[in-house]
């Protein structure tokens, strides 16, 4: 019998990758723990609950989620990790179909995904489709839609690693980063830390709403041995931090009263073992509960107490776009439709919690995490510290996803405070339901909105109201209430529009950024209403799109001309097709079929890219560096985070386009994004870095194209090559020595998109260049148990010009699928769905497939033609399943998500 | 840290469980590595010393043991699918595919299963449908059927001290079914889910049918009236009305409500009904 006492450890021996190795550990110490302890950080931990899969290894062979599985019983047993990949060849071959095909974006999930698949192609060595999505239904991905993951998988046994040069514009370049996420090298924000760094705890409110009183805070530190409790009193700085420098309304310690579950009021710091046997209960806190606002209606209550003093109706701000004469518009109309509609509150859900580290070096202090966003990172952590910005760097390590849940602070100001106070380097990684409690979400939305028609089916008029829940803290609030009234009337010429947002304060969690800030939610009560124009107007859905959609040469409901790349008629004539053939379907399989009725649902989007009429420069620097091994090489130095989405491939391959140098080395250099080493890029938000931070490097690109045509008084158009270390230039084949050159040659590039700031009616031009789509979602409804299957779903985005094909495909696919998730699965309660077992996100057997047609609608501003698609990929999928499931049922469903339960009860409700 | 111990046999295990220290029992570490994370995020510890029975072979293997089938507590739903049983055990097999994904039917126990007491263990109703019977060691040997042993909403008959050995079946003919609802494909807690044992004749009349539904009440239930009505006729769906299911008493939560819950349950049985009348077919 093995045993062990309390405070013992084992030596525990198994092999792992094949050698023998023996662990230092407690035998209930869990394997992912074990292995990354050891020095093998590619097992990632997503949720330490085997809700994710993302620690997926193989034990004698069989995937496991190693978070689940007590080192005591891996004695004498096979382990494989992703750092098999060096003597496996089944994993050296998923590990390359992965890179080809795209399949890794963020990479947190990789590891696990390439783990799950080793174990099918050892049974199967040609698996299906079917049995790829099987093989990885446990392992959750929040980036890829999946459906490259399977290609990969699926392609495998057939693909044999081939070198690639970085392709210019256009080309189906790989992930630069890819073989780092496919191997589990990349660097997250828990993977790594200085040698001997304190750990750091929360302690967070359990309570929405309450009065807390802290006790001896001195005597339960010096009874636990820890190096500091932290509390608001230990905030060297401001303590409070938010995006505007007018909403800095979020204590990072609570003072006196607490205004959501999740907040943090103080922070323990100490060695990792006392600091995580901690029993909080212990912790020196009395806490008097007070009742909270929860939802819209409580805090907009005539009399409801006032969240913040500053805002006494518990209204952050509001927002408003009035153009033309809507009660005109309306007198006008053959047909007037309105509805009521609802959305919930949305998680990110990044498969990597929030982590990192912070160290002090005399009057400087380095913070390592994850984030979207290094610049305002620094801003709010020099704040906090009351320290100049200068002094602070912000070194960001690889982001496992992002999606707008990474714009906001999360450890950084613990950290900062911490390693600060303390002068010792300091770490802290969230755990899952730490990070579902207490990090911001999608606002949860209450809209009416109307709107008319004439006869033909042309738009007369569009107004909305939408409330949206901005939780406790301000957060992007104001940004949402900004953006929403520009899109909420949807990609079309609405001569008469008015559109107001208020975002409300509130006992929830803190609201802020999630791809599309608002315009989802929107475009749900937009489409649906476009649908019952259609019904009312007898015309088809697709064609009263068609009708109305926005084209080059018109303007905007903010009286911006859009001058070019308004390309959402050809994305909808790209889908007319498959439009009439899914209309055909439907009517075919529903004719003989009482239960399951097939449905159609079709939604078009636009999205204006980059901030709201504020300005959002990015600046980048190119260096051509003498390198001994190959001559020259270009660097990249790239301040434009790459949360998985391929910023930083899109920008080499604009850098090659622009320089246009054959047998160039265009390298990326490390460090992307650290403050102290590249330039200010712009957070990775708005779907704004291949438009904004292309340009820069575009513009980078040209002037050191054009350094280098002066060294040989070439003109502009003039050919040139790198041979080694010799420029060859021009028809005389000038021949330029670089080692000959007294430096390095060094050029930058700043681009800020143009606008003009709006008025109070919203008139102005809020955003230099817009994305535009349409997508048909096709459903099969059970309307016996409320249960809706998307079974395809067709996409056209315009994207301007699709740098990387491969890329522009991966954001389509992920958005769509977090589409499908708000739509029909994703509901965040707060206090109760905190984990991802009750709080659902699509796992690969409720993607369907998708077809996608890139149109490419040329934006002169753009580089190359360019335009963002992050955001627009995910903005019209719900409300396209919404139009299909009342296509498929009758029922028109006006809050997400559709449940099974409340598609049923409109079911019910219908029959009556 | 607290203790942690892995016997060899279950003498040793008992030993441990009916000694002083608060034991929780641990085999594939599915359900208590969850609840452990769940206490420590918000900041509770962890007191309670582990006996995991992993390593205890007599409680590993499915057996055909003459007149009845055992499965160890230990068995994994991967040892369940993988093993070569009568078609009786098609709805336990069905249900095991649909536990998690792959990496939790590799890890979790068909006695963690029975023990954790989930409303929504998904082999539950498969189980009783099949007349399990619970085998459990403690001062004594015992066996209790598995409809006694779920007590309550998380509550078995076994008390401190006790362990469960294995799942006993008694040899049967029949054709096992099971159906799970969920709101998404893989990895989902069940919102219901219905399983079912039907042993029809030649003629396609009924010989004995056993239905049960989970997630629908505190402990998962058999359909007692309903099998009675089928017994002795051709399966029809119609023959499944909203009273065979009053005894069940379903909760509003974050996957569904109620109502819904009881209207589920009826349209699942339904759908048993007919997925069996099929099979039955298709055998004849």
């Amino acid at each position: 019998m093995d045993h062990a006492a309390p405070k013992e450890t084992d030596h525990i021996a198994f092999e792992l990758n094949g050698e023998p190795v023996s662990l230092s550990a407690g035998p209930f110490t869990s394997l992912s723990d074990a292995i990354r302890d050891n020095g093998d950080p590619g097992t990632k931990i997503g949720c330490d609950a085997g809700d994710c899969g993302a620690c997926t290894v193989l034990l004698d062979g069989e995937p496991v989620c190693a978070c689940l599985v007590p080192l005591a019983q891996v004695r004498g047993r096979r382990v494989a990790t992703i750092e098999s990949v060096h003597h496996d060849p089944l994993v050296q071959r998923l590990v390359h179909a992965f890179s080809r095909h795209g399949a890794a974006q963020c990479g947190i999930c990789t590891p696990g995904m390439v783990l799950a698949a080793r174990a099918l192609l050892e049974r199967v060595p040609g698996p299906t489709r079917a049995e790829a999505e099987v093989a990885i239904g446990g392992v959750l991905c929040r980036c890829t839609g999946y459906i490259k993951i399977v290609d990969a998988i699926c392609d495998a046994p057939h693909d044999l690693w081939l070198g690639q040069a970085i392709g210019g514009v256009g080309a189906r370049v790989r992930h630069v980063d890819a073989r780092q996420k496919t191997r589990g090298t990349a660097e997250f924000g828990a993977d790594f830390a200085p040698e001997g760094s304190l750990w750091l705890r929360v302690i967070r409110s359990p309570h929405a709403s309450a009065i807390f009183e802290l006790g001896d805070l001195d005597a339960f530190k010096l009874r636990l041995g820890l190096d500091a409790v932290l509390t608001a009193r230990d905030v060297p700085g401001r303590n409070s931090f938010g995006i505007f420098p007018n909403t800095k309304d979020q204590p990072v310690f609570a003072e006196r009263h607490v205004r959501y579950r999740g907040e943090a009021v103080a922070a323990l710091v100490g060695r990792r073992d006392m600091i995580e046997t901690i029993d909080v209960a212990e912790f020196p806190v009395v806490w008097t509960e007070t009742s909270g606002l929860h939802g819209i209606d409580a805090a907009l209550t005539p009399h409801a107490r006032a969240i913040h003093a500053t805002h006494p109706d518990n209204v952050l701000t509001r927002g408003n776009l009035k153009f033309g004469d809507v009660v005109a518009g309306r007198a006008s109309a053959a047909a007037t439709a309105q509805g009521a509609f609802e959305t919930s509150f949305v998680e990110h859900a990044y498969i990597e919690p929030e982590a990192g580290y912070a160290v002090r070096d005399g009057d400087t202090i380095t913070i390592a995490a994850s984030t979207q966003a290094p610049y305002m990172d620094r801003e709010e952590t020099a704040g906090v510290l009351g320290i100049p910005e200068d002094n602070v760097i912000i070194a960001p390590t690889a982001c496992g996803g992002g999606f707008g849940g990474k714009l906001d602070v999360s450890v950084q100001p613990f950290l900062a405070i911490a390693a600060w106070t303390l002068n010792k380097p300091v770490r802290m990684i969230y755990s899952r339901i730490e990070s579902m409690a207490s990090t911001t979400k999608r606002h949860p939305a209450r809209i009416t909105a109307k709107a008319s028609a004439d006869a033909r089916g042309h738009l007369t008029a569009y107004e909305m109201t939408g409330d949206f829940n901005t939780g406790a803290y301000a957060s992007w609030g104001p940004t949402v209430a900004n953006r929403v009234p520009i899109h909420a009337h949807g990609p079309y010429k609405v001569p008469n529009v008015w559109n107001r947002t208020r975002a409300i304060y509130t006992n929830d969690t803190p609201a802020g950024a999630f791809r599309g800030f608002g315009v989802p939610q929107s475009a749900i009560a937009n489409e649906t209403l476009m649908d019952d124009l259609a019904g009312q107007l007898g015309l088809d859905r697709w064609q009263i799109r068609r009708i109305n959609a926005l084209k080059t040469g018109d303007a905007t409901a903010s009286g911006q001309v859009l001058h070019a790349s308004a390309g959402l008629a050809q994305c909808l004539d790209a889908l007319k097709p498959a439009w009439d053939k899914a209309l055909e379907d439907a009517a075919i399989h529903n004719a003989t079929n009482v239960r399951y009725k097939r449905g159609t649902g079709i939604a078009c989007m636009w999205y204006g890219c980059g901030n709201t009429a504020l300005p959002n420069p990015s600046a980048m620097r190119i260096t051509l560096q003498r390198d001994a091994a190959v001559g020259a090489v270009f660097h990249v130095h790239s301040g434009a985070v790459d949360i998985g989405q391929g910023v930083s491939t899109v920008l080499l391959q604009i850098v090659r386009e622009a320089l246009a140098v054959d047998g160039a080395f265009i390298w990326l250099t490390p460090d992307i994004g650290n403050t102290a080493k590249t330039l200010d890029a712009g957070k990775t938000s708005a779907s704004r870095q291949t438009f904004v931070s292309g340009n820069a490097a575009r513009l980078a690109a040209l002037d050191l194209r054009a350094k280098l045509l002066r060294l040989a008084n070439a003109g502009d158009g003039a050919a040139m090559r790198l041979e080694g270390d010799v420029l060859v230039i021009g028809p005389e084949q000038r021949r330029i020595a670089l080692a000959e050159l007294p430096a390095d040659l060094e050029s930058f590039g700043t681009y800020d998109p143009p606008t003009i700031p709006l008025d109070a009616d919203g008139q102005g031009v809020p955003y230099a260049t817009y994305g535009f789509a349409a997508q048909i979602a096709e459903v099969m409804v059970d309307t016996a148990l409320g249960t809706t299957k998307v079974l395809h779903i067709h996409a056209a985005h315009d994207v301007g010009r699709a740098i990387n094909p491969t890329l522009v495909e991966g954001q389509i696919h992920g958005g769509i699928a977090q589409g499908l998730g708000l739509a029909l699965m994703e509901e965040f309660i707060p206090g109760r769905t905190e984990n991802l077992h009750d709080y659902l996100i699509p796992t690969v057997g409720d993607i369907p497939p998708i077809t996608i047609h890139i149109i490419e609608d040329p934006d002169p501003e753009g580089p190359f033609g360019a335009k963002g698609v992050g955001e627009p990929a995910l903005v019209a999928t719900a409300p396209a399943i919404l139009g299909a499931i009342r296509h498929a049922t009758g029922v028109t469903m006006r809050k997400v998500p559709v449940l099974p339960h409340r598609l049923w009860e409109a079911l019910q409700e219908g029959k009556t | 840290m607290s203790a942690y111990h892995r016997p060899r046999t279950l003498r040793e295990a008992v030993t441990l469980l009916r000694g002083p220290e608060a034991l929780t029992v641990l085999a594939g570490g599915t359900d208590i590595y969850p609840a452990r994370t769940s206490r420590t995020a918000w900041g509770a510890r962890d007191t309670r010393g582990i006996v995991d029975i992993s390593g205890i072979a007599a409680l590993r293997g499915i057996e055909d043991r003459g007149d009845h089938w055992w499965i160890g507590a230990t068995a994994t739903w991967s040892d369940i699918i993988k093993a070569d049983l009568p078609p009786v055990f098609s709805g336990l097999k069905a249900a095991a595919r649909e536990v998690g994904g792959v990496q939790i039917q590799n890890r979790g126990t068909i006695g963690g299963n029975i023990c954790n007491a989930s409303p929504a263990a998904d082999g539950l109703p498969p189980l009783l449908t099949l007349d399990a019977d619970v085998e459990c060691v403690g001062g004594v040997e015992f066996r209790v059927p598995l409809a006694k042993f779920l007590t309550a909403y998380r509550q078995t008959a076994l008390a401190e001290g006790e362990l469960v050995t294995g799942i006993r079946i008694p040899k049967q003919t029949g054709q096992g079914h099971f159906v799970k609802l969920g709101a998404r494909k893989y990895l989902v807690i069940s919102i219901a889910m219905v399983a079912g044992v039907f042993d029809i004749g030649s003629d396609g009349e009924v010989r004995s049918a056993r239905i049960a539904v989970g997630a629908c009440s505190a402990t998962a239930q058999r359909l007692p009236e309903l099998e009675m009505t089928l017994a002795g006729r051709h399966l029809d769906p119609a023959l499944m009305a909203a009273h065979h299911l009053a005894h069940l008493a379903p909760i509003d939560d974050v996957r569904a409500s109620a109502a819904y819950r009881q209207a589920a349950a009826l349209q699942l049985v339904r759908d048993l009904i007919v997925q069996a009348a099929a099979t039955s077919r298709r055998a004849a």
